[in-house]
């Protein structure tokens, strides 16, 4: 039995220690949020933040981050998280929808290390894949968060 | 306001009979019946009251209407609703989408007619009649299923028709509640009104006095200039649920006491399990069970990734001797040997250009293309929750088809169709894959061992790269001439691969899979608006082993590559601008000149490309939309390719939302 806190809770797990991450989230934990894409961290849709870094939870063994503050996009508060999630609406970025929770996280985590980044600054920080190629609307919406940010 | 006469079932395969092809085709086939109310209000609460078979509205005034598409991203939630919208005279937000249940009322009937192998009117060469009866035999189905940009023209007026009518009941149930004349009461937000009288009533309540109004056979639609809905922009209903984790996805559906399962499938087409050995995985944590199928092995157990855990350890040994020699060398070999026989089935013939082509001697123009097999790669891979019992069956799957799935259930679980029922989720992604029931099929199979306990089968990315049905490889061979102008004046396309439809229609419907013309695989190519004075395209069906099925676009997807890449290879030979050249061949065909004609304008295209870049522009028709871009690029020493812009105009015809 391992202890991990999630979502500001400590929350006791019954699975084996190399289990992903991203599978106690879903199946233990019901936080469905956090999508399976691909199980080899190629993606980013089971993207979620660990102490405050996104990390892709699909290859992340729950040994690992047993000492971790861990965020889903349940979990996810503040300022920058809202602003995304409402630059997400109002840009209307999402398509299918599927990758957007772990486009989200990576960006949340993006704009609390970079908070005013560049084009090139996104395109090296967010690698997740949406197969609907809602890529320009992302990167709009990222501008759009920035500023809904500094207005907050 | 215009009439607008409701088509019934009736009419609409006379009408099917008479109508040349195209838009009035399209609409034609779109008149479901309005009328039946039965399905829906058979999923009525209390004080619920159902007006028409898309729209419920309660004694508290909430608007139900009833969505037989499915969301995979392209907006159709939202766009059902604003047309139902428009005519009720409310605001999107205040509808509640609902899916609809399963019967013939929401058929796709453009779905059928666009995809089945009878034609409308581009394949010249053959007997329509058997072509004929499957339009009869698909309508009569009623297969409810979202694929080839068919939602909006398929249920635009059915939808805008089920608004209207629930309006003029309203109405009617005001004009007699208050005994005044109907023409004197109008609906403005989610109320009836009565001026002179200063009468006015909520749709809740007048809900249950108009559903017992019979459903009117004329209804008056609005004018496109009283619009507010229909043409402008509406934010997606959908999207604040995908941007909180909170939307449903297949995957996501989560039951009491389920169980998990993971699959190990044959790695080569056809083959089956030969031997597998249970007893390895029996001490895996969590594991509850093996259970075999003719070509795959499952493993259930407590949690996805404890099955998924044991299944890559459960020793399997497969019988893969039946396509062991299949190559993608040895499949365009097949295509190469089809090309060379003269019994092509052709789609489009204009004039002799055999015989032109073949006296041209060497001032023939030729060019070969191949494309390769593609997966869908939906983002949410493949996966399927069922619950069987001995008496019903209850699925619940991201799905393209809640028809066809209720086929399957009832044939699987061995019950009738009233006692299945099929829960549509949002799709991470569809594009055609998810119109299959390969996976649902074995969900079922895994639940038929754990009887009354649900059953989630999850298909890992593996699972789903490998066992795709997927766009199918093909090759297209051409000649052509020009005359002196540099004008084509014959053109010979022919196409070898396998025939979409019929791969699709066969595993359907094992018993109907004979060769019949499909215009879903020369889509694209034998309907190219240039005017070339002989024409001729012909399709050659080289069955393949691999599976393949409807892929984003379909045969456009390959043809469009095919005709354009080969317009530039003429135009360069004839020494004229790709765009002029394209002109040459359009002068009857205004829609397409004036998407041609402003692309050259917003692209800049007769200024010069920036130094080192390099532009392209193709043009196209599909689905009723035609599309053209211009690409600009540049390369790299090592032939490194860097886009650096995509120009893009469409005529899509009359827009919707103009959000999306």
């Amino acid at each position: 039995m391992l202890t991990l806190n999630i979502n500001g809770k400590e929350i006791q797990i019954d699975a084996e220690e190399d289990t992903p991450l991203l599978w106690v989230l879903r199946d233990n934990l019901d936080l469905t949020g956090t999508k399976f894409g691909c199980g080899i961290a190629a993606c980013g849709a089971c993207t979620v933040h660990v102490d405050g870094t996104a990390m892709r939870s699909c290859s992340v063994p729950i040994s690992m981050v047993a000492e971790s503050k861990i965020t889903t996009i349940e979990g996810l508060t503040g300022t920058v998280g809202n602003a995304v999630q409402r630059a997400w609406i109002e840009e209307q970025v999402p398509q299918c929808g599927y990758c957007q929770p772990g486009m989200i996280m990576a960006v949340s985590a993006l704009l609390k290390e970079t908070p005013s980044p560049t084009d090139e600054d996104i395109d090296d920080a967010i690698t997740n894949i949406c197969r609907c190629g809602t890529y320009p609307r992302i990167r709009k919406a990222i501008h759009r968060a920035v500023k809904l940010e500094t207005e907050a | 306001m215009a009439k607008s006469t409701l088509l019934t079932r009736r009419k609409f395969l006379i009408a099917g009979g008479l109508v040349g092809g195209g838009l009035a085709v399209a609409y034609a086939f779109g008149g479901n019946d309005v009328p039946d109310r039965a399905p829906y209000a058979s999923t009525a609460g209390t004080n619920e009251f159902t007006l028409n078979a898309w729209v419920k509205i309660s004694s508290n005034g909430n608007i139900s209407v009833a969505i037989s598409q499915a969301e995979m991203g392209q907006g159709i939630h939202t766009a059902l609703c604003m047309l139902v919208a428009e005519e009720l005279e409310v605001d999107v937000a205040g509808i509640t989408p609902e899916q609809a249940p399963i019967d013939a009322v929401y058929a796709n009937f453009t779905i059928i007619q666009d995809s089945l192998p009878f034609g409308d009117g581009h394949h010249r060469g053959e007997e329509t009649a058997g072509a004929w009866a499957m339009k009869k035999v698909g309508a009569l189905l009623g297969i409810q299923a979202t694929g080839g940009s068919t939602s909006v023209r398929n249920f635009w007026l059915p939808m805008q028709q089920a608004g209207a009518t629930a309006r003029q009941m309203l109405i009617q149930a005001a004009a007699d509640r208050w005994s005044v004349p109907a023409s004197e009461c109008y609906a403005k937000a989610g109320k009836i009104i009565h001026d002179s009288s200063d009468n006015s009533a909520s749709y809740g309540e007048l809900a249950q006095a108009a559903s017992k109004l019979d459903i009117p056979e004329e209804v008056s639609l609005k004018q496109p200039s009283e619009r507010r809905v229909i043409g402008y922009s509406q934010q997606r209903i959908d999207i604040p649920a995908k941007v909180t984790g909170e939307a449903e996805f297949g995957v996501d559906v989560s039951l009491p006491d389920m169980v998990y399962a993971a699959v190990k499938i044959c790695p080569t087409f056809g083959g089956t399990v030969k031997h597998w050995d249970e007893s390895k995985i029996g001490n895996m944590p969590g594991v509850l069970k093996a259970v075999k199928l003719e070509n795959a092995v499952a493993v259930v157990a407590n949690s996805f990734w404890r099955a998924k855990q044991a299944v890559e350890q459960l020793p399997v040994t497969f019988d893969d001797t039946i396509n062991s020699s299949l190559s993608t060398d040895g499949i365009f070999n097949e295509f190469e040997e089809q090309l060379k026989l003269d019994d092509g089935r052709s789609y489009a013939e204009e004039g002799d250009a055999k015989s032109v082509l073949s006296n041209s001697g060497a001032s023939k123009s030729t060019a070969t293309y191949k494309v390769p097999f593609l997966a869908h790669a939906c983002m949410e891979p493949m996966n399927c929750t069922a619950i069987v019992t001995d008496t019903s069956v209850e699925v619940w799957t991201p799905n393209q088809s809640n028809t066809l799935i209720s086929w399957i259930a009832q044939e699987i679980a061995e019950v009738d169709a009233e006692n299945v029922s099929v829960h549509n989720t949002y799709l991470g992604g569809g594009f055609g894959r998810k119109v299959e029931t390969d996976c649902v099929s074995m969900t079922l199979n895994f639940a038929k061992a754990f009887k009354g306990r649900p059953v989630k089968l999850i298909w890992t990315r593996e699972n789903d790269m490998q066992h795709d049905m997927y766009r199918p490889a093909a090759l297209a061979k051409f000649e052509a001439t020009l005359d002196s102008q540099g004008r084509v004046q014959a053109w010979h396309n022919k196409v070898a691969s396998p025939s979409i439809s019929r791969a699709f229609v066969q595993r359907m419907l094992p018993f109907a899979g004979a060769d019949m013309p499909d215009n879903t695989t020369v889509e694209g190519a034998a309907d190219i608006p240039y005017e070339f004075p002989h024409k001729l395209m012909e399709h050659f069906p080289t069955p393949v082993q691999v599976p393949i099925g409807y892929w984003r676009s379909v045969g456009h997807s390959y043809n469009a590559f095919f005709t354009e890449c080969f317009m530039d290879e003429l135009a360069a030979k004839a020494e004229i601008d790709p765009i002029e050249f394209r002109r040459l061949h359009l002068s009857d065909s205004k829609d397409f000149l004036a998407v041609l004609n402003r692309l050259e304008k917003e692209s800049n295209w007769k200024e010069p490309a920036a130094d080192g870049h390099f532009r392209g522009i193709a043009l196209h028709e599909s689905f009723g939309s035609i599309v053209g871009q211009v690409v600009e690029i540049s390369v790299s020493p090592d032939k490194e390719i860097t886009l650096h812009k995509v120009t893009c105009v469409i005529d899509c015809g009359e827009v919707l939302n103009l959000m999306v």
